[in-house]
Order: structure tokens, then C-alpha cells, then sequence
């Protein structure tokens, strides 16, 4: 990896410098009941659109390589016969401009179901080689929980990263493509007192994580407590609504849905993004629903988060942001879920 | 008129259809004719045999009848049932043939006879004592859900029947869709939704303009209303404010009940 220290005034001149690719990053969308700004990652078109010391967003980055709508093929339909058409989706590189270590994670974690399985999804594929990211540093929020899954620092999965310290950033270098870009900015390599500063930094930044989930042995605890009834409690509350997937950065479930034009002449196959916890989810043809119980499915998406991914990867699914707890209107969160499982707390 | 549909070289009946009004604003029927990029084709698959709001002619032969509005007189409830002879297939189309509508409203009031000096006043009219949906009265086939429907829906339910596929009607509730399309959540606005007990289906059509929903779908399979009951107390909302949106449009009926004995 090469350091470098650039100082905070140069950003703009590499935004503009990236300006061909669509540029992703941390945009106003709104401004809720307590008149606190809404972040949403989506185009920015110039640099001060950017949000860059935002604190979360609502939603995760994923509409831009795990869409919640996507047409996977389509269909030119002739007398007895079809042309198919397969369009991967992406047209241009996205540049994503601040990201968080937690989404730099999703996508490394995303990458092992995705790209490295057996079936290789392309349509993600695609989309991820067309992709760079500048990840940025982060004050943890109190429903942060990134430090206790490994994920709160990003080690890769990035082309640059960018530490603020004070009216500089103290950058890391981790690609060829990153390396370019540094003919367009002016910065200098960092001095021992650079190096002391970004590490007081983190330091620091550490000290303010509040939310916790002790993952110790948690895969067996898991499997123990199989049959608890704190499930039934969860479960009491979910609305079985699937917003935790929806706005999760690794939830990569998804269905398949047929469409006939009305003309009859055309055909498109859609793919559409799911969740665990819908009563929709189990249903199979004829009827049957294997999870018809909100408490059974919720135990589940916990089940492949924390245990399944966990025996497959040797890590969780989970990288901590915190967005399903945000996100559920009945407060069900990860750290209260799983210290309820391991006996402790509510 | 009926010229043969085919798809992939399978030959297909193009059925014929009849639409009909009960008590209602006539305001699904009209999303139907609305859309003007799709009617023609629309009106390629389907042959029209009945249709009060789009022509003049009329007949009583057709196979498939979608019937807008909710029960609320006595003759309505003969030609519900000349309708149910006639079609193969009867279609409530719309939340006051699913639930009774806006117009079940009524059903609220203990004072019945006060309600239509009110309404009528020195007119009139022979009203049932209670608004009721189609199925009250008889066999539905299928049901069509909104106030008002959405017409690609209806578009999408006609190509699947005339091919045979299953209707899957979303089983989730509204949040699903609103969540895919990233809307801000209603209640981060300070504004009462019902979109996580509602069945989805919508596309969030009301969240999506930051309008919370109101639940003209009627439930979702698993509707949580005692959790949206807690919800709603915790941001503040009164129980009138939500039960004003649990009633508006019927649907949710059966737990409104629940929700009054506890």
C-alpha cells in the first residue's frame, strides 16, 4: 500500500478529473421530523453535491450493483419461435465516492456468494469490474456495531481511501487505477508525524463505538439456542415487512418473475430482491409455506447472517452498520437480538 | 372483433369481458380507459362485450366480468347475482368490491336512519342497512385490490389469465416496495403510514409522493396490527389517527374488531 497526505481543498480537482464515469456518493435527499439531514448514495454531478462527512445512510449502497429491480433477459417472440436479449446493465463505470469501511466490506463479503461461487452471478459482475471505490473514514454512529464484526477498517476492496486529519487526508493507495489519479492531485508522502497523527485518529475514532455484539462462540450459541423462546418474542414484534433486507448492504436474496408484454410479442425476465423474513419467501408451487411462522423466519435471516456464512466463509455476513436496527419501525436490532440469544439483557 | 391470440405459436381464446358499477366513483373503471399508450393493446386481448363508461353497446354474453363498487341496495344485489350467472369468472375489481370501500364508512354509524336523512335528505333512496363487498353476496374468483386499482396490474392479471399462469397477489406488506424504490419512511417524516401492515403490490404509489398509506389494499398476509398499534403510540400518533386509516377503506375490518375488545 502507498500513503500519501493530500490537502482537503484538492478533492474537488479529483472529482472533476473522474467526472466521465457516474460518480456515486453521499447526496441530501431530505431532512427528517427532528431536522436532520437524509444522506442517500446516488449520482452526484458535482463535488458539492457530496456529503462526504456524513454519518449513515438510511440505505445501503447496493441499488448500483445488486438493483432491487433488474431485468435479466428479455424476449423477442416470433411465430413459434424466441430471440433472447441479455443486457448485464451497466454503461458506464460508477465511481463511488465515500464510501464507508462497512460498504467497502459488504462488497468484499458479496463477492465471495457472487463472483467466487460456483454460478458467478454476471450481472453483478459486470457491475463490479466497472467500479471504483474511494472509501472514506467514519465517526461511529451509536448504532454502529462494525468493530465487533471485524469490519470497521477496510483493508481491501478499495482503489483509495481517505483518513481526515484535520485539513488534510492522510490517503491509502491499493490499485493501478488509484495510482493514475495521483497525477491529477497534489500531495506528498508522509512524514513520521503524518503517520503518528492518522494513528491517534483511529485511536480515537475506536473509543466511540457504543454498540456491541459479542460474537464469541456464536455459531454454536446459535445452534443451542435453536429452539429458544426469545425467538417468539422477536417474531411477537417483526412486521415481516423486509425492510432490514432492503436497506442491508449484504441481503442478496432474490426472485425471479416472468412478464408477458401485453402485446404478446415480447417477454422479460425480472429479477427482484427478497427477503427472509416475508411470508412470500418460503412459499413453494402448490401452497406449501415452510417458514409460515414471523418468528421462524426472522430466526433464519440471524441463522445465515451469523451461523450459515459464518461455516461457509469463516466470517459473518454481517459487517455491523446498523441499518436493519434503523431501519425497523419495531426496534428489532442486531445487538439486542443476539445478546437476548446469548442470555443476556432483555 | 375476435380475431385469435397467440403466443410462441400456442393458439389462445381471447376472452370476452364485461365491466360493471356497483355503488362506487367508477374510478377503477376509468384507470382502465386512462392509459392511452396501452388501451389499444389492452383492447386486442380482451374483447369487450360490456362497458358502460368506454361504449354504447351491450351484452350479456361474456366470460369474464370485473365488477367495481361495494353492495348497498337491494337491486344491486339481484344484478350481482344475474352477473355471477352470466360470467365464468367475476372479478372484484378495486378496494370497494374487495372490502366494501370508502363506502363501508357508514357502516361505522349506529344510527343508520340519521345517516341518510343526512345524505338524502328529501330524496330518498333504499339503502341496505350495511355496505358489504362482493363476496358477501357471492362467489368471488378473484380479487383486484386498490382505491384505485392500478392499471398495470389489471394488464398483468389479463395476460396471465388468458395464459393460464397463476395470479400471485404480493403477499408482503407495502414497506417492501417502498424500501426497494428508497423512499424516506413516512414515520422519519412524522407522518402516520399503514404501508407495514397493507398488502403490497402498489409500487408504494402514495409513499412514493411522501403521502402515507392508508390501507386501500386491505392486510398483508401477516399483518402486524398490534405491533403498528405500539408503532403508532410511539411516534406520537393517537389511536384515532390510526384507526381513521385502519377503517377508511375496509380492508381491515375483521381486525379492527380484535383491536376494540383489547
Amino acid at each position: 500500500m502507498i500513503f500519501k497526505i493530500c490537502r482537503k481543498e484538492e478533492l474537488p480537482k479529483l472529482f472533476d478529473s473522474l467526472s466521465a464515469n457516474h460518480i456515486v456518493g453521499p447526496v441530501r435527499k431530505g431532512t427528517d421530523k427532528e431536522g436532520k439531514p437524509i444522506i442517500a448514495f446516488d449520482i452526484a454531478n458535482d463535488f458539492n453535491e457530496l456529503e462526504l462527512a456524513y454519518p449513515s445512510t438510511k440505505f445501503s449502497p447496493k441499488k448500483f450493483f445488486l438493483p432491487y429491480r433488474e431485468t435479466l433477459s428479455s424476449f423477442d417472440m416470433e411465430e413459434s419461435d424466441w430471440q433472447e436479449h441479455i443486457d448485464f446493465n451497466i454503461y458506464k463505470p460508477h465511481v463511488f465516492f465515500g464510501m464507508h469501511a462497512c460498504d467497502i466490506n459488504a462488497l468484499n463479503k458479496l463477492d465471495k456468494v457472487l463472483l467466487e461461487s460456483v454460478y458467478p452471478s454476471p450481472y453483478y459482475g459486470s457491475k463490479r469490474s466497472n467500479m471504483c471505490i474511494i472509501g472514506m473514514d467514519c465517526e461511529p454512529q451509536p448504532f454502529c456495531f462494525c468493530r465487533s464484526m471485524g469490519t470497521d477498517t477496510a483493508l481491501h476492496g478499495f482503489d483509495m481511501f481517505l483518513t481526515a486529519l484535520g485539513e488534510r487526508y492522510f490517503v491509502e493507495i491499493l490499485s493501478a487505477t488509484a495510482f493514475n489519479w495521483l497525477k491529477n492531485l497534489n500531495t506528498r508522502d508522509p512524514t513520521e508525524d503524518d503517520h503518528i497523527e492518522y494513528m491517534a485518529a483511529v485511536a480515537k475514532r475506536n473509543e466511540k463505538f457504543t454498540a456491541r455484539v459479542d460474537t464469541t462462540d456464536l455459531t454454536k450459541i446459535l445452534d443451542m439456542e435453536f429452539q429458544a423462546d426469545v425467538w417468539k418474542k422477536w417474531g411477537e414484534k417483526c412486521l415481516s415487512c423486509g425492510a432490514c433486507a432492503n436497506v442491508c448492504p449484504t441481503c442478496y436474496c432474490y426472485g425471479v418473475e416472468e412478464h408477458v408484454d401485453l402485446d404478446l410479442q415480447g417477454a422479460s425476465k425480472i429479477k427482484h430482491l427478497h427477503s427472509c423474513n416475508l411470508i412470500d419467501f418460503a412459499e413453494v408451487a402448490g401452497g406449501h409455506n415452510f417458514r409460515p411462522q414471523s418468528h421462524v423466519r426472522l430466526k433464519y435471516r440471524y441463522y445465515h447472517k451469523h451461523r450459515g456464512f459464518v461455516e461457509a466463509f469463516e466470517e459473518s455476513l454481517c459487517v455491523g452498520c446498523g441499518r436493519c436496527g434503523e431501519a425497523c419501525l419495531a426496534d428489532i436490532n442486531v445487538p439486542e437480538v443476539i445478546a437476548s440469544v446469548r442470555g443476556e439483557g432483555g | 372483433m375476435s380475431e385469435d391470440l397467440v403466443y410462441l405459436g400456442v393458439p389462445l381464446k381471447r376472452p370476452k369481458v364485461a365491466f360493471f358499477e356497483l355503488t362506487s366513483c367508477e374510478g377503477c373503471q376509468l384507470q382502465i380507459v386512462n392509459n392511452e399508450a396501452t388501451l389499444l393493446d389492452f383492447l386486442s386481448l380482451v374483447e369487450v362485450v360490456n362497458f358502460r363508461e368506454a361504449m354504447s353497446e351491450r351484452s350479456d354474453d361474456y366470460d369474464i366480468a370485473f365488477v367495481e363498487g361495494s353492495v348497498t341496495r337491494a337491486d344491486e344485489v339481484k344484478r350481482l347475482q344475474t352477473i355471477r350467472k352470466n360470467a365464468k369468472m367475476v372479478i372484484a375489481l378495486g378496494s370497494c368490491a374487495c372490502f366494501g370501500g370508502v363506502n363501508q364508512l357508514r357502516n361505522r354509524f349506529q344510527d343508520q336512519a340519521w345517516v341518510k336523512r343526512e345524505v338524502y335528505g328529501d330524496f330518498p333512496i333504499d339503502t341496505e342497512d350495511e355496505v358489504r363487498p362482493l363476496s358477501a353476496v357471492v362467489d368471488i374468483d378473484l380479487e383486484i385490490y386498490g382505491c384505485p386499482i392500478r392499471k398495470e396490474e389489471v394488464e398483468k392479471i389479463v395476460t396471465n389469465l388468458i395464459l393460464g399462469k397463476a395470479i400471485d397477489h404480493p403477499k408482503y406488506p407495502v414497506c417492501m416496495e417502498c424500501k426497494a424504490n428508497e423512499n424516506i419512511c413516512l414515520f422519519d417524516l412524522g407522518e402516520p403510514c399503514l404501508g407495514p401492515v397493507t398488502r403490497g403490490g402498489c409500487d408504494a404509489w402514495c409513499p412514493n409522493s411522501r403521502m402515507g398509506c392508508w390501507g386501500c389494499r386491505g392486510p398483508a398476509e401477516v399483518a402486524n396490527v398490534a405491533q403498528i398499534r405500539k408503532i403508532m403510540r410511539q411516534y406520537g400518533f393517537s389511536e384515532e389517527i390510526l384507526l381513521d386509516r385502519l377503517e377508511c377503506f375496509g380492508g381491515f375490518t375483521a381486525h379492527i374488531k380484535e383491536f376494540r375488545h383489547c
